[in-house]
């Protein structure tokens, strides 16, 4: 006999004027290989139909599915039951605006992000389609590549003591996306164009450095070593700017 | 309620609903696209492998040229495509690609000197020139002649995914993510829009454009086991069935790929077999060999597909919760291949199934993976029957991809349909004038409205959605898979005629109000089930074999009669069948029918009078 799991999971539907916040739970038989995506559609399809939450690939690549599984932000879809103990408990990740239940608004959020930090390569030069491509070394292009794995799927930044204070913090997500513009040759920004962006406590300057980011990061995204390239980084722009004052 | 206007409207914000969107745009018109999801969601980001350009940098690919790459297609394409359209893309892929590096992408590129790799389990030299140095590289896929698959490390589709998302932001291109389009706005002559519903708060919204576009991906869901992100439910194609004059095309042809995971139906790769893995049954013994001597696990994947599904159906499948499966071993290629060269692999085992492929065998089987089908439209993306609807990407039946598509050749042709449909989108564009008529929005809205509260209330039926859902998957995978038959697919008609009245009488559980989840599955349940309906009913007529659709008892491709295109319509809400059209596969000719090279080879050529086949 299998074991008999407990789901306490957050209900609340701002859209239903009779739905208040609170935690309702659900009881389910494990099968083998049941991750969170299994188990999630079950209850919906056998036991409540109007739960809410969100999965797209169910196969860990396009991180729809964050949310705070027994306290820790992590992917629903590649969670096994297996790993977890009997009594489950599923939240919305903080920060994000709530939609219901378990599914919250990370595009508005990520769409804001990408605005702020002009998430583009910013260059004069016109694309010829009658030349060659231009030339790139290898190793140029598999670096910028390393960082822009990242799913958007906002565990960090629910993870984060930072963002949770305050709502204009870019987010080490952010801060990956303005590394991932600054290493590559092709964006003509310079430093001085960065530290207007980041350089200050809404971007660098308000991390602390307490590393619960790259620890929940899906992806395995060297979320601090960005954060300290960018920090040294804006301090010697910091300093730079200061002196030709 | 809200109203959008816009000039152009793209349904869907994967790669081909967004390329076209910034053509638009930088034509100098607005240009909105709607998703389910944040754009870079998008199935398009789930692609690892690559995509298809005949760049030739890679010394591999010494020779390489769009003429090749036209070849490959139309080859793989069973002579089902329209050689002008599979011309069009060849000739424009290499030009998509460096464009793409223009605008961001991180493409690996070519480092000059000696390197190794292996093919068939056996281990070789390359030298890559130093004069394409930091030139864009290619890498080896199945049905080609040539290395020609540019891609970035295993995250091809989410790079270029990324890139494109960006470009939008830059040229103004609006996303309205966690919006459904549910109805089209038009009145029997032109589309002016879309009826939708807001993900975040159920409500209703009218976006109103000059010209709509449908780029909303493949419909594997209608399956029960498909590689497909749960997103790809075909609801967007639904609308264009709902009125009776846009058709789809080629609904029967449906791609499986042999190894799927079980439970989840993710992918693993066509590698671990190239590799040397093996495919086990019920009582771990080997089978491929005994109905392919030759080729075992290494034979073409419709084969493969083909002689799993047999297998099971003889009673040798592994019984489990989630259905039957068989087992991949790739045990004995050992610790250091299989987290080296097969590093995916083992990740997905280990995250998802909590299986050691070291160790562990694998649970697999045939899946649904790529839906040839879509809505017809012409070569330059315009959709038959409405004036202003446009599609492009997997939702579109262009038709590059006849009755198989090969691998990389799809994320190549969001691409670049995305650019030449866009482009043509924005010549329409011009001169365009319109009037939005209010009594026909109004009309569309309410309809709308009318059904979401019938659904609410029961008024129709108290039938489950979800049960009325696992019907009509269930039918479709009995009698619509890997292989058909006449007794077979009549079987899913019937089944399927059956579903479709209950899908009419379908009613909310919950009480519907906000996002509610049973109700998005609702509003695009009976369409779904037309469009199955479509996929069984074209397979049944289809009397002939070609690509994808295998028929046991007609195993010819028949290119004396069948070397054609089907179109299938649904006329009226309360027809019980689709109607059937067929038109020539292609006008222009550069390559007459011939043989593959791969798979089987009995063909009823075209010249072969009546009565001559058995
Ligand atoms: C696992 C897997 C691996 C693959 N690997 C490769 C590969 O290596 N190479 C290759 O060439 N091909 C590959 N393919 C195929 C390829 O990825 C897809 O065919 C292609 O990405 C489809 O792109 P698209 O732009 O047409 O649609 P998608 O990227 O699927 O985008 C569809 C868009 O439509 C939106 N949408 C859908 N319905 C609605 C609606 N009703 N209202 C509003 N929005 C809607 C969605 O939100 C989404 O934004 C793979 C496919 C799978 C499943
Ligand atoms: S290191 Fe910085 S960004 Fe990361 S969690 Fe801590 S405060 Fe937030
Ligand atoms: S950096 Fe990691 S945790 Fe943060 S959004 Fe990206 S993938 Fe998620
Ligand atoms: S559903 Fe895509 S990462 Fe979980």
């Amino acid at each position: 006999m299998s074991r008999l799991l407990k789901f306490n999971i957050f209900r609340y539907n701002p859209q239903d004027e009779l739905s208040e916040p609170h935690m309702e739970e659900f009881v389910l038989e494990e099968t083998d290989s049941m991750t969170l995506f299994i188990a999630l559609n079950r209850i919906r399809e056998e036991q409540d139909p109007s739960l809410q939450f969100d999965f797209c690939c169910r196969a860990g690549i396009c991180g729809a599915c964050g949310m705070v599984i027994n306290g820790r932000p992590g992917l629903a879809c590649h969670t096994k039951t297996k790993d977890l103990p009997g009594e489950i408990t599923l939240l919305p990740l903080p920060v994000f605006k709530l939609v219901g239940d378990l599914s919250v608004d990370t595009g508005t959020w990520f769409r804001e992000m990408y605005t702020r930090t002009e998430s583009w390569i910013h260059t004069e030069k016109e694309f010829d389609p009658s030349a060659l491509e231009e030339r790139m070394d290898n190793k140029e292009a598999v670096a910028i590549y390393e960082l822009e794995r990242c799913v958007e799927c906002g565990c960090c930044v629910a993870a984060c003591a930072t963002a949770r204070l305050r709502e204009d913090f870019i987010g080490a997500a952010g801060l990956n996306r303005v590394a991932r513009f600054l290493i590559d040759p092709r964006d003509q920004r310079t430093e001085n164009d960065y530290y207007e962006i980041i350089g200050n406590d809404m971007g660098i300057f308000g991390c602390m450095g307490l590393l619960a980011c790259e620890d929940v990061c899906p992806k395995h995204l060297p979320l601090q070593n960005q954060l300290g390239f960018l920090r040294r980084k804006m301090g010697i722009t910091s300093l730079k700017r200061l002196f030709k004052k | 309620m809200q109203t959008i206007y816009t000039d152009l409207l793209v349904v869907g914000a994967g790669l081909a609903g967004e390329r076209a969107a910034v053509e638009a745009a930088d034509a100098g018109f607005s240009a909105i696209c709607l998703s389910l999801v944040p754009a870079r969601r998008s199935h398009s980001s789930a692609a690892q492998g690559g995509m298809q350009a005949s760049l030739g940098n890679s010394v591999m690919g010494e020779g390489d040229c769009p003429d090749v790459h036209f070849e490959d297609t139309v080859k793989g394409s069973d002579w089902g495509c329209d050689q002008e359209v599979a011309r069009l893309f060849a000739d424009t892929a290499p030009i998509e690609m460096r464009r793409l590096a223009h605008w961001g992408v991180p493409w690996n590129r070519v480092v000059p000197g000696k390197s190794i790799y292996y093919k068939g389990g056996k281990q070789y030299e390359k030298v890559e020139a130093k004069e394409k140095e930091g030139l864009i590289m290619a890498r080896s896929f199945g049905g080609t002649a040539k290395w020609r698959t540019c891609y970035t490390s295993d995250g091809t589709g989410h790079a270029v995914m990324c890139t494109m998302d960006n470009r939008c932001a830059q040229a103004g291109v609006e996303v309205h993510d966690k919006t459904e389009a549910i109805a089209l706005i038009h009145d029997g002559e032109t589309c002016s829009g879309v009826v939708a519903r807001c993900l975040r708060t159920g409500e209703l919204i009218t976006y109103l454009s000059k010209a709509t576009m449908i780029a909303a991906g493949g419909f594997g869901r209608i399956y029960p086991n498909t590689t497909n992100a749960v997103i790809c439910d075909g609801g967007a194609h639904t609308m264009c069935v709902d009125t009776g004059l846009v058709p789809m095309g080629n609904m029967e042809a449906v791609q499986f790929h042999p190894t799927g995971i079980v439970p989840t139906d993710i992918l693993v790769t066509e590698g671990c077999r190239g590799d040397g893995g093996t495919l086990l049954d019920v009582n771990e013994k080997r089978f491929m060999h005994e109905y392919e001597p030759e080729k075992a696990e290494l034979a073409s994947r419709d084969v493969v597909s083909r002689w799993m599904t047999h297998h099971m159906r003889e009673g040798h499948g592994v019984k489990s919760p989630y259905g039957e499966h068989l087992w991949l071993d790739i045990r004995h290629l050992g610790e250091e291949h299989i987290t080296g060269k097969l590093r995916e692999v083992y990740e997905i085992c280990t995250y998802f199934l909590g299986v050691n492929p070291i160790h562990q065998l694998i649970p697999v089987r045939p899946t649904q993976h790529y839906s040839m089908g879509g809505v017809r439209t012409n070569k330059d993306g315009a959709a038959y029957g409405l004036k202003g609807l446009f599609a492009a990407g997997e939702a579109a039946c262009w038709d590059m991809h006849g009755f198989n598509r090969l691998g990389g050749n799809s994320l190549a042709e969001t691409v670049v349909a995305g650019g030449i449909v866009g482009k043509k989108i924005a010549e329409y564009l011009q001169g365009c004038e319109t009037e939005f008529k209010t009594a026909l929005i109004n009309d569309a809205v309410k309809k709308q409205q009318t059904r979401i509260d019938d659904l609410r209330t029961s008024a129709n039926g108290s039938e489950n959605v979800y049960k009325v859902r696992a019907a009509m998957q269930d039918a479709l995978n009995k009698g619509a898979n890997i292989f058909r038959t006449e007794e077979g697919l009549k079987e899913c008609v019937v089944s399927l005629q059956d579903t479709l009245v209950r899908a009419k009488n379908v009613g909310l559980r919950s009480n519907g109000k906000g996002v509610n989840p049973e109700l998005a599955v609702a509003l695009k349940l009976e369409g779904q089930v037309r469009m199955a309906l479509m996929v069984a009913y074209g397979a049944l007529m289809r009397t002939e074999s070609r690509g994808s659709h295998n028929r046991e008892d007609f195993p010819a491709r028949n290119d004396r009669d069948w070397l054609n295109r089907t179109l299938a319509y649904w006329k009226k809400p309360d027809d019980d069948l689709p109607t059937l059209k067929y038109e020539d596969a292609t006008e222009v000719v550069e390559i007459p029918p011939g043989d593959r090279g791969y798979g089987k080879s009995e063909i009823i050529s075209a010249d072969t009078p009546k009565g001559k086949d058995k």
